[in-house]
């Protein structure tokens, strides 16, 4: 098939696709060839490897099946306290590991609130240590990320879509099948990618409510190869599998989905003629407040532990707050500066290549990358000089997957509805990019930005490898007070991260959506 | 003319400058953070040596040695400082390390002579637990008791790595069996000390895997005395932590002055109620209140740091066997 004519060009996106690949398989290669005879992989590795497939598939597939229902619903329905709902759903995706597993852990482990209401019951507490306490945390990391990204989905479709079919007198049944259905097959192979792709390199949720070390994931491993071992060789091999891995359920993906959206609408209020009964609505509602209850209860226990000691935060936890607030910032203005680019090239028809540089960010081991920047800067900079800026870069990379999930089916639709026509009235280049393009993309780049900034701000990230007395962000600063047994003012600056994780989200994506409904 | 006297100003601005020596030293994150004994040393070495000293944190223990290794002998380090006898072997085979001149009159369970890395605390593995708990005495009741444990990944955590130690000194050949008996205690295994003690702090765990100069903190810092340290018949693992001169310094006697100063009241001092170890030497003043209550382990356990690596692996293997079926 012959490219058509397009009125923006792909080059800057492509040329942003190159830099962040040449950056990652840069760093990637940089360890690799500092590598010493190591002793390859071994049966343990192999284990590892096998581990993290089946956790991060089956992962990836709770989180998508159950956010479908509750974007539904969400898509559905309109009540007082569904933005901030939806605001709010970003917050565990933001927090740090260790945080969201002591809260998991106060609602659901042995002497958590499910357990001590079992044991009223006279029942014996939950085990939540295992495989399922794996797949338990990952859901509730990334269902309310999929849950967006679904739900935007649904938006996407236009209300003249629904308009039309009732019209026609489609039923629930015809909805489904006639809007719904194809919307999800476009939308959801991206969310399960994005998904796995997290779950794959996850390490201390995995190890921690794994139980054990049946519960090695290949980051783990990693992490032996280079700290037990020092066989970098052996670290660079286990992150070409990881990349190899995400890349495969990547292109997977891609070719599930199909790209064909549902074309333009004039952005009307959605009325949804075929969810009026009874039962629709019962079930939509039960939906939502299981999902608000799982996502909020273990947030509600962070606060209550954390809010005592916020009061007293020391001052230096207030200085790691405003690095970083400044790292955040860095970190989402190099974002948005490589996924629109690249959003704009995949829609321009440079699909697969372009998305697969972005995945690399978030298949890659931080290990590894972290090493990696630093084996390269080393002899030209000072490593700890450029820490925070190392950091928001990073973090930038991180955050480019989500960011073209979000940035991405919005631009394909819009050069799609009005692609010819800005052809036709000669308005290509630069003038179809401010005037058409970003304009009405401003509720995705709102909340890819706001998802990027609140990432940025929770990601303990290379920090850790860089980090000196004075830089520190609020995640390092969180696993400082807890490693000096400050356990408690711990818990009070991870309120403090919350905070204002969820408050760079809200800003962003509030900005955003303007007068839009989402 | 002025522009004459503006670079007579600037180079004598710069000698000032460089009559200020700069002595960089590695160590553990948790050693710079504020909490930590970082602040405290850093003010008192300057008033003594006329230099600025730089402490620069890198993750923990291990990672501190890989830093070392992948910047080799163009590292602008001078002294690293947290390494612990299970890495002084590997850490002396990079010919990165120069011999110290230090003497002095160590406090430690055993006899210390190495060329090349001096002592500065050291500390028992132990399992800390809530006052009143009906405590094990050893690995096998704790194996036979239905209480639950939570302890760190051994290939991801120094305390862990000290527990493969432990029960692989103590036990030997039946150090697979030890494990055995173990793993329905292990509620979980985390990825380093933090994580391990916070849960044990929200009631997942009835004890955790630390050291017996934990509860020290809780009565020191919170007046706390509910937490205490199980005493093993066995016999508890040590670890001893040591700094050493990195070969290609170029502040070798500022490098020296500072290990000097590190077995020296003023350093010592600091130690117990910020690093939360006994000092390697004990200071003039002797040890904080906290610490004297503490329970004492009748004998200590440790590899010699030669066989620790051969030792390490061989008990990994056993351990990932017991705990993965």
């Amino acid at each position: 098939m012959a490219r058509r004519a397009q009125p923006l060009g792909a080059a800057p996106g492509l040329g942003a696709a190159a830099f962040v690949a040449a950056l990652i398989l840069g760093a990637l290669a940089a360890v690799a060839l500092r590598a010493e005879a190591g002793r390859g992989l071994g049966p343990s590795d192999w284990a590892a490897v096998r581990f993290t497939l089946v956790q991060a598939a089956l992962s990836a597939g709770f989180s998508v099946a159950l956010a479908v229902p509750v974007a539904r619903a969400l898509a559905r329905r309109r009540f007082s306290g569904r933005r901030a709902l939806i605001a709010l759903m970003g917050a565990p995706f933001i927090l740090p590991v260790i945080v969201a597993v002591l809260g998991l852990l106060a609602v659901f482990g042995r002497t958590g609130w499910v357990s001590t209401a079992l044991g009223w019951a006279g029942l014996p507490p939950l085990q939540i240590y295992g495989l399922h306490g794996v797949v338990l945390a990952h859901v509730f990391f990334n269902l309310p990320l999929a849950t967006r990204l679904i739900l935007q989905g649904w938006q996407e479709i236009p209300a003249e879509r629904f308009r039309l079919a009732a019209h026609l007198g489609a039923g629930p049944g015809a909805m489904r099948r006639l809007l719904e259905y194809p919307m999800l097959m476009r939308v959801a192979p991206g969310a399960l990618a994005v998904v796995f792709a997290i779950c794959l390199t996850s390490f201390a949720v995995a190890l921690t409510l794994g139980g054990g070390p049946r519960a090695t994931t290949i980051e783990l491993a990693i992490y032996q190869a280079f700290r037990f071992d020092f066989d970098l060789g052996r670290a660079a091999l286990l992150s070409c599998i990881q990349i190899a891995l995400t890349g495969l359920a990547a292109l997977a993906a891609l070719r599930a989905a199909r790209t064909e959206g549902a074309g333009g609408g004039l952005d009307r209020a959605l009325r949804r003629w075929d969810a009026q009964g009874r039962a629709a609505k019962l079930l939509d509602a039960g939906v939502i407040a299981l999902a608000a209850v799982f996502l909020i209860l273990p947030l509600a226990a962070i606060v209550s532990a954390g809010a005592p000691a916020l009061v007293a935060l020391p001052a230096s936890v207030w200085r790691a707050a405003l690095f970083s607030g400044g790292v955040a910032v860095v970190s989402t203005c190099l974002l948005l500066a490589l996924a629109l680019p690249m959003a704009a090239a995949v829609a321009a028809g440079r699909r697969a290549g372009v998305e697969l540089a972005g995945l690399l960010g978030l298949a890659a081991s931080p290990l590894v990358i972290g090493t990696g920047l630093f084996i390269v800067l080393y002899p030209l900079a000072d490593p700890f000089a450029l820490a925070l800026p190392v950091t928001a870069l990073v973090n930038a990379l991180m955050a480019l997957p989500f960011a073209l999930r979000i940035l991405v089916p919005r631009a394909v639709q819009v050069v799609d509805r009005y692609g010819r026509l800005g052809l036709a009235l000669d308005m290509a280049g630069w003038p179809f990019v401010r005037r058409v393009l970003l304009a009405r993309m401003r509720p995705q780049i709102g909340f890819a930005a706001g998802l990027a900034a609140a990432l940025s701000m929770g990601d303990l990230g290379v920090i850790a490898l860089f980090a000196d007395a004075e830089q520190a962000t609020l995640p390092l600063q969180i696993y400082r007070l807890m490693g000096a047994y400050r356990m408690q003012a711990a818990s009070g600056a991870a309120l403090l991260l919350l905070l204002l994780s969820v408050a760079a989200f809200w800003i962003l994506d509030r900005g955003g959506r303007g007068h839009a409904e989402i | 003319m002025k522009y004459l006297a503006f670079a007579a100003g600037v180079l004598s601005a710069s000698a000032v400058f460089a009559e200020t020596p700069e002595l960089t030293v590695y160590t553990y994150d948790s050693f710079v953070s504020e909490w930590g004994p970082g602040p405290v040393i850093e003010k008192a070495f300057e008033e003594t040596c006329g230099c600025d000293l730089k402490l620069v944190g890198a993750g923990d223990g291990a990672a501190l040695l890989a830093r070392v290794r992948l910047e080799g002998a163009r590292s602008q380090a001078d002294v690293v400082l947290g390494l612990d006898t299970n890495l002084t072997a590997a850490a002396k085979a990079t010919g990165l390390f120069a011999p110290h001149s230090v003497s002095a009159d160590f406090d430690l369970p055993l006899d210390w002579s190495d060329e090349t890395f001096v002592p500065y605390d050291w500390g028992y593995f132990a399992f800390v637990h809530n006052a009143g708990l009906d405590a094990p005495d050893s690995f096998r009741a704790l194996a036979d008791s239905d209480l639950g444990i939570v302890i760190q990944d051994p290939r991801s955590s120094t305390p862990g790595l000290g527990l493969l130690m432990w029960v692989k000194t103590a036990y030997g050949d039946d150090a697979a069996d030890i494990w055995a008996g173990l793993a329905d205690n292990i509620v979980t295994v985390t990825k380093g000390w933090s994580e391990a003690y916070g849960l044990f702090l929200e009631g997942e765990a009835d004890m955790v895997l630390s050291y017996t100069t934990s509860p020290a903190y809780h009565v020191i810092a919170e007046g706390d005395d509910g937490k205490a340290a199980a005493m093993f018949e066995e016999g508890h693992y040590l670890q001893i932590e040591v700094a050493g001169r990195l070969a290609a310094s170029d502040q070798p006697e500022l490098a020296d002055a500072f290990l000097r100063f590190m077995v020296s009241d003023a350093f010592q001092a600091a130690i117990p109620t910020t690093n939360w170890m006994y000092p390697a030497v004990t200071p003039e003043g002797g040890l904080p209140d906290g610490f004297a209550g503490l329970a004492r382990p009748a004998k200590a356990l440790l590899v010699a740091p030669e066989r620790a690596a051969q030792v390490r692996d061989a008990a990994l293997a056993e351990w990932l066997d017991a705990l993965s079926r």
